[in-house]
């Protein structure tokens, strides 16, 4: 990708390693800052960076408009919660099926981004033929329908006991060591939240090579190439079908590694978490912080999941302070500031904050056309 | 030229309809393509040259008809397959990827002819890695083989319209075709263009490519290719060396109308 000249090269390194140093202390300043709570939205704001980048990938890359993002999270979060929790166990008592509880997470993990995959691919292939609105219309059907389905799912068998969700999910456990026990090395306490962190930071960097790797890719190309012209995309030989499949299944397992982790981090799943407004929210991060632009993503997905963490921690202790009671609900506030913010950035940059040049080219197109088109008119007029 | 003792069948359609509703816009065509020509179609606006190109790389469905491509059946089949049994295209309204780099272009037209899949991307192995350097490298030299190497790095939109249409060409040759269709190639060129457009396709042809061609340059196409078939209204209406179909009295009638005497 990038070529550094030497000297730059070292600075590069320099610049990485302090960066490596500022992420791997930066569950201690916030704790001690700003207090646990604050290692914990750390925790989710990862979640939604790996939700974030699968997303990217069908819509930032492919060109495909997804509305029900959030089902693969909700299908990675179900895997784990049910193939790591005692809510299977009367279900499978008996079968000879009982190994495939409590499976270590190098095999869960796989599995959860795997079913999710399937999901993408169950979702794509109706859709193909679909484009823009349409395929947004059906995306969005299918969010609901897997969320619907595990709202259901709790007669005549009892798979996802419904509504009420599936409780007591096992943490995480890595070389022996539950993550919902505290560690100390070196001195250090380790809590379950740094844990977290850490082992979050690590999918969520795999997930970042992953995308790098396959933008620059054959596949990545060929995705490109049918977001910019699926009929010339299908003349030069790119099976159009498959390679959109592709699209689908591979964000679609990036989301299901994110809920595999959000079902053990919470310890409880229920399908009040995989609603429309998530799949909403994860879109905008994608396209708030600028499509199909790895860095542009992930700051759109902290910044969206962050501010309505900080305006939760401001807005009622500035309320207690200034007025003496509660006047506005910071949930409302929150969505309100949200859309006027989406609203401001859509108008001020459409690109996202921190487009890729491609996408600002093709946005500048759209500029250029217009103004041709206007200054035809005017000729025509004069 | 091409029509001598020795000729080999290329592609072959016969009694291909194609129908948009009530409009038939191919009717009962038929033609053959030996290997090593440059064959030429021609035919007044909206006569149907189009509408053959998208049924030959597999874009539209014809209604009927027989279609075989070195003997391979490729009747109703998929773009993919088409391009990849060795028919390349270009298209009339230039089609490229405008904010892709022109390299880029070029090389998306590799696809067809290489492997790599994700897990290849992800791990980046050795095989992978040649693979992706052997297409980066004959990319570039499709560029420079079509003269825009220079341009690599630019976005195709911002290439000038005579190296858009070169890129089109470089891109449809990097999927290694046997059959080159160019859908008005000369299109909005000027005279300089066309001349260097028209040394362009007498190359492509010397290095072993068979080309179709929709041009409205007559004089063009009558120093270029070897046989010319004439649509019109979707019909065959004559077919042969340039000398004879020019004089052809159902051609001339066709571009210029019936005469009253
Ligand atoms: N997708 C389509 N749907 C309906 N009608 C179509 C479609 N494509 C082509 N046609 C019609 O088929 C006829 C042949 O069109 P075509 O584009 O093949 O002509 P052409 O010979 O390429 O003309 P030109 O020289 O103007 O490019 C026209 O009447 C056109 O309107
Ligand atoms: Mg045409």
């Amino acid at each position: 990708m990038l070529t550094f000249s030497k000297k730059n090269k070292v600075t590069a390194y320099i610049g990485m390693a302090v960066f490596a140093v500022v992420l791997a202390v930066l569950p201690f300043i916030m704790g001690a800052t700003l207090g646990n709570t604050w290692v914990r939205n750390l925790d989710l704001a990862m979640l939604y960076i790996m939700l974030a980048l699968g997303l990217n990938i069908v819509v930032g890359y492919a060109g495909l408009l997804d509305l029900g993002y959030i089902a693969f999270y909700a299908v990675g979060a179900y895997v784990y919660a049910l193939l790591n929790s005692p809510h299977l166990v009367p279900l499978l008592a008996g079968t000879g099926f009982e190994w495939i509880l409590h499976m270590p997470l190098l095999v869960v993990l796989p599995l959860a981004a795997l079913m999710a995959g399937l999901f993408g691919v169950l979702l794509g292939s109706p859709t193909l033929k679909l484009r823009g609105d349409y395929l947004a219309i059906v995306t969005l059907g299918f969010g609901e329908i897997v969320r619907l389905f595990m709202n259901n799912l709790d007669r005549p068998i009892n798979i996802t006991n419904g509504p009420q969700g599936v409780n007591l999910i096992e943490p995480v456990s890595l070389f022996g060591h539950k993550f919902s026990q505290a560690i100390t090395v070196f001195g250090v306490e380790f809590r379950s939240v740094h844990l977290y962190y850490y082992l979050f930071l690590a999918l969520a960097l795999m997930i970042i090579v992953v995308s790098i790797r396959l933008q620059s890719s054959r596949i990545g190309r060929a995705w490109v190439a049918i977001r910019e012209d699926e009929i010339a995309a299908q003349a030069m030989g790119i099976n159009t079908r498959n390679v959109k499949l592709l699209a689908f299944a591979m964000g679609a397992s990036f989301g299901g590694v994110s809920g595999a982790m959000f079902a053990s981090f919470q310890g409880f799943v229920s399908p009040e978490s995989f609603i429309l407004m998530e799949s909403i929210v994860v879109l905008a991060m994608v396209v708030l912080g600028g499509m199909g632009h790895i860095p542009g993503v992930i700051l759109g997905a902290i910044l969206l999941f962050l501010t309505p963490e900080v305006l939760r921690d401001v807005v009622n202790p500035l309320q207690d302070k200034l007025l003496g009671e509660r006047v506005v609900n910071p949930e409302n506030l929150r969505m309100l500031l949200f859309g006027l913010a989406l609203i401001f950035v859509m108008l001020v940059r459409p690109e996202g904050l921190w487009p890729s040049k491609r996408r600002k080219a093709e946005l500048h197109e759209k500029d250029e056309k217009a103004a041709a088109e206007a200054a035809e008119k005017e000729s025509a007029h004069g | 030229m091409a029509n001598q003792a020795n000729t080999e069948l290329l592609l072959e359609i016969s009694g291909i309809h194609k129908r948009f509703g009530g409009l038939c816009a191919l009717n009962d065509v038929a033609l053959s393509i030996n290997k090593g020509e440059i064959y030429g179609l021609i035919g007044p606006n909206g006569a149907g040259k189009t509408t053959l190109f998208n049924v030959l790389t597999g874009l539209y469905q014809p209604d009927e008809g027989k279609f075989t491509f070195k003997g391979i059946d490729l009747f109703r089949q998929k773009p993919n397959v088409v391009v990849d049994s060795g028919i390349a295209r270009t298209f009339q309204n230039i089609r490229l990827f405008h904010n892709m780099t022109a390299l880029e272009n070029v090389m998306v037209g590799r696809h067809v002819r290489t492997k790599a899949g994700v897990i290849g991307a992800v791990f980046r192995n050795p095989g992978t890695r040649v693979e992706e350097a052997a297409i980066k490298a004959r990319s570039l030299e499709l560029l420079d083989y079509v003269g825009i190497r220079k341009h690599a790095e630019e976005h195709a939109k911002n290439l000038s319209y005579g190296d858009q249409r070169r890129l089109e060409i470089a891109r449809a040759l990097a999927t290694d075709p046997q059959l080159l269709a160019l859908d008005e190639p000369a299109a909005g060129m000027n005279g300089k263009e066309t001349d260097d457009l028209k040394r362009l396709m007498e190359k492509i042809r010397a290095d072993g490519v068979t080309i179709l061609l929709i041009e409205h340059d007559v004089k063009l196409m009558m120093g270029l290719c070897d046989r010319i078939a004439v649509l019109d209204y979707g019909k065959k209406i004559a077919e042969g060396v340039p000398e004879v179909v020019k004089n052809d009295p159902r051609v001339i009638e066709a571009y210029l109308g019936a005469t009253p005497d």
